[in-house]
């Protein structure tokens, strides 16, 4: 119902869909993050067949073993070891409706096999000792400026990362 | 991450979101929320797409080039009519308690 004016020819508009549905349910409109300032960019050190390289996926990630998420703004970060068998990859997020297939493939979203791959034939340096990953979805915006950036600021620092690969879900 | 001299590339599959964000470089795949870095069970399609954003993190020089990927989920995009999509954005309550994906996990992380 929210999809009526998509064209399948161009990207979804996930934006206006929401504002239409939340306007449609009768909530507040929901407040997205839009960047006030253009991005900066830092090029990569040296050749990436030198880096260490970080992962964070948003999916809400665990390990077996591991605590899962909660849904009511979760901000806490799990450290998946680069080791970890990927059938041993679980998730835990609010939209449980995109987990389908990531719950019989975690690579869908949290790609792991693909970076070991490219470890082993040298393409990248090495894989950092863990994968991070929180639970995306969080409607505090200060909560994830005040608490889950500057954690994920010091876990990469402890890592020693020359580069992140950022994957929302 | 960037100020703090960290190079970084997003793996994005909304893009009017990423464009919001402005993030550094980024790699879009117009796939259905949920398989970012690519289809389940196809290992070449999963290697493209996360090499393809290892690539772009010396290819993208300019800051905020997102670079469409050309990987179409299906060939009609029939995956984005009403009634292919009309799951989108079903939230679970939010509660306090971990929710495991199988109640063995939480046996797991429990007794751990």
């Amino acid at each position: 119902m929210s999809s009526n004016h998509q064209s399948v020819s161009e990207p979804i508009s996930y934006m206006a869909n929401i504002k239409e549905r939340y306007n449609s349910l009768g909530y507040k409109p929901y407040r997205w993050y839009h960047a006030e300032e253009p991005p900066a960019l830092t090029p990569l050190k040296k050749p990436l067949s030198a880096c260490r390289v970080g992962v964070l996926s948003t999916s809400g990630a665990y390990a077996i073993g591991q605590v899962a998420y909660f849904y009511k703004d979760d901000t806490s970060i799990r450290e998946i070891p680069k080791d970890t068998p990927t059938e041993n990859i679980h998730f835990s997020h609010i939209t449980e409706n995109y987990l389908v297939n990531p719950r019989k493939d975690p690579n869908c979203i949290f790609p792991i096999d693909a970076l070991r791959e490219a470890e082993r034939d040298g393409t990248i340096g090495e894989l950092a000792p863990s994968l991070l990953s929180c639970m995306g979805g969080v409607y505090s915006q200060r909560r994830i400026r005040e608490e889950t950036i500057p954690e994920l600021h010091a876990r990469y620092r402890a890592q020693a990362v020359d580069t992140v690969l950022l994957v929302p879900m | 991450m960037e100020e703090a001299g960290i190079p970084t590339i997003v793996y994005g599959s909304a893009r009017d979101i990423l464009v919001a964000g402005r993030p550094p470089r980024a790699v879009f795949t117009d796939y259905p929320l949920g398989h970012s870095v690519g289809r389940p069970f196809d290992q070449q399609n999963q290697r493209d797409i996360v090499r393809a954003g290892l690539d772009a993190l010396t290819s993208i020089t300019e800051p905020g080039t997102i670079l469409d990927l050309p990987h179409t989920w299906d060939e009609l995009g029939a995956w984005k009519t009403t009634e292919n999509n009309d799951v989108a954005d079903t939230r679970s309550p939010r509660g306090d308690e971990p929710v495991y994906q199988v109640e063995s996990d939480r046996i797991a992380a429990e007794g751990g």
